[in-house]
This record gives structure tokens, sequence and C-alpha cells, in this order.
């Protein structure tokens, strides 16, 4: 039965296929070598060309793809992916800079990251540095530490009309809020 | 658990972004989807930090507070949480954090905001009111809209001190002007000015 199934994973896959599609999908699955009792972290399927950076892969220098790329080991330099989409795999620790068009960040990043499209920071991923970005995504109980400069290719909202000036006294709107203030005081020097 | 109040706070805090986009702001809740979008929509950039995980890395081995006595601790954190130039920002959103920093960190972290802000900076922090308590909740806040928070909760802590108005009016004495908003949920809100 071992042998069997073994022999089941192990089958050549079509000569038909892309070149590049067995060896992604083969290193891809390293990524799922987690304890089964860990959830595995969400890992968007990897579509056309792609290169994946294993989680045994340490890399100290500077990368420049040109295709998308996954990152499940260490590196250590600059990453630049101009038109493409970086994702930092939930083993992989990157110490860099990082420009690419989309990032998704599953594992750790110290380091500034620029992209032309969106940042998407993940649950449990850790990033340390400044971003700027036309969109962010940031998921309850990522770690976030630095400078989040969204640069938006549209003028920015025009500023709301004034608020109106703080209540002193409960307005009768606020005044069965559970949190409506109950006093006020000012002190200008 | 997501938790919202109705903030007098946050309101004028938010009163004073509107004057002008493209303001810098430091938030010490760490980050958040709803902050980020509801300050950046804005046009301001934001500088974001989670100053409690910042004092449970750098005092939690051993006693809390006595290791906030402690210069080479105490240089850690001060390097980790609020390393910036002068007048590096328009406004601060400090929230809870300063109940747990023992008094003389606490007087050089108020300085060093001090420091940070540019003049007529606004700078929101929330204190517990409700004195007779051992441990106060601790919350990861986010903003809903300009005068709404959301509140999740992060257990229960020691705070260092309580204030009241007084301790307050001193502890901010440095700033032009200081606001506060005494709510029924033992929050006191306090708007200072830079």
């Amino acid at each position: 039965m071992w042998n069997r199934r073994k022999e089941e994973e192990y089958t050549p896959k079509p000569a038909s296929a892309p070149p590049t599609t067995p060896v992604l999908a083969k290193e891809g699955s390293t990524m799922s070598t987690l304890p089964s009792r860990s959830p595995e972290p969400r890992v968007e399927p990897q579509r056309g060309g792609s290169a994946v950076l294993g989680k045994s892969v340490i890399v100290k220098g500077q990368i420049l793809s040109r295709e998308d790329l996954t990152i499940d080991g260490e590196v250590e330099g600059t990453v630049e992916l101009q038109e493409h989409r970086l994702t930092v795999g939930p083993n992989g620790k990157v110490v860099a800079t990082i420009k690419a068009r989309e990032v998704v960040v599953i594992g750790t990043v110290h380091g500034n990251v620029e992209t032309t499209d969106r940042l998407e920071i993940r649950k449990d991923a850790k990033l340390v540095g400044d971003i700027k970005t036309t969109r962010v995504v940031i998921e309850d109980g990522a770690y976030f530490k630095g400078n989040i400069d969204i640069v938006r290719t549209e003028a920015p909202r025009p500023a709301a009309p004034p608020a109106p000036k703080p209540h002193a006294v409960p307005s009768p709107a606020t005044a069965n809020s559970p949190a409506m203030a109950a006093g006020a005081g000012e002190t200008k020097r | 658990m997501l938790e919202t109040r109705h903030s007098h706070g946050l309101d004028q805090f938010c009163a004073s972004l509107e004057e002008r986009p493209g303001l810098s702001i430091l938030d010490l809740a760490g980050a958040s989807q709803a902050t980020v979008s509801f300050l950046t929509n804005y046009g301001h950039r934001l500088y974001t930090n989670d100053l409690i995980h910042q004092l449970d890395v750098c005092f939690s081995e051993g006693d809390f507070y006595e290791n906030q006595a402690n210069p080479l601790m105490v240089s850690k954190f001060l390097e980790n949480a609020l390393s910036f130039p002068e007048k590096n920002f328009d406004a601060a959103l400090v929230w809870d954090t300063l109940q747990f920093l023992s008094v003389p960190l606490l007087n050089t972290f108020v300085e060093r905001l001090h420091r940070v802000l540019r003049p007529g900076g606004c700078m929101l922090a929330f204190f517990h009111a409700e004195e007779r308590v051992d441990t106060i909740p601790t919350y990861s806040y986010r903003i809903s809209d300009h005068h709404t928070i959301g509140m999740v909760a992060r257990g229960r802590r020691r705070p260092a001190q309580f204030f009241n108005n007084r301790s307050l009016e001193r502890l901010f004495q440095d700033f032009e002007s200081i606001k506060f908003f005494l709510a029924r949920d033992h929050f006191r809100e306090v708007i200072v000015r830079r």
C-alpha cells in the first residue's frame, strides 16, 4: 500500500505540460510540509510563470526577478520584481528592501516595501519597515511597525466639512449612549 | 470581539485633522486596517507602532514595573517606541498606553511626545477613571468613523497609577492646552495640544 502511494506521488507529468509547472508544483508543495496539527496559512496558488525559494534556501545579495516569486527561505539584501508579485511565505524571513507590483507577507519582513499595486500583510505576519503603496490590506493579528504612505493616483478626498464642536454637555442624541460624556473640562496655558 | 464606543475625544481629534491633508500621524495602537483606511483616505501619512507590544518585549521578563527603572531596558524601549526627529508628527494617537508606564519613564515618554509633535499638534490619550480596581482592561483600538472607536479586548493589566484631572494637568504641563471628557464607562478621554 505504501509503495503504491509513493508510485502515485512520483508519477511523471504529461509531456505536454509547460516545462516549469511540475517543478513549481513540487516546490510549492514543500510549503505544506508543516505539521498537520497547525492550521496551514493561506498561500495563493501560483499562476503562470513563478519562482520559489524553498524554506532551506538562504540568499544574501540582490534578487531581480521578471516573474512572480515566492520566498519561503531567508533573503538578505534587495528584492526587485517591478512588474510582478512577491509572496513571503510562512517560513520566509526577508531582511531587504523590496520593490514589486504586489507583495503578500505571510512570514517576516524587515525592510522598506514599495509596491505599485498592493501590499497585503496576513494574520501572524510581521513587517517592520516603511511601506509605500497604493493599497494596503492588514489582517487582524498581523504585526506592523513603520510608516504607511499611500500613494494616490487621484487627488485625495476633499476634507469633510468641519465636525460639530464637541459637546461639553451631552446632546439628547448621545444621552443614551453607554459612553456618553459625563463631564468635560479644558485648561489653556 | 469588537466593541464600539462613541468618543468625543476622537471627534475633536479628527476635526483637527480635517484642516488640511498630508499630515503625519503617530498611532501607538498597532496597525489596523480600519485606522489605516480612515486616516489615509484623508490623505494623511501614518506611522504605526504597537506600544503595548513594545512594553512587553522590553519589560515583561521579571517585574514589569521594576524593569521600567532599568536604564538599559528603558533605553531600548525608547529606541523601539519613540525614536523620531523633533517635530516629526502633526498628531498622535496614544490611546490608553500611558497608564502602563511607571512615573519616571512616563515623564520621559511624555517629554519625548512633546518633542516629536509639531507646535499646534493634537494628541488623544485615554485613562481609566475607576480607581477601585487592581487591573484594568486593555484594548486594541481602531477608528471606525470620526466619533466611533472599535475596541478589541487584549486582556487586563495592572496600571502603574491612576490619574485624575489634576495629575493629568501636571503630566501635560508643557503642552499648550488640555481638554478632557469623562465618560460613563470609566474612561477619561484627553485631548492635548502641543
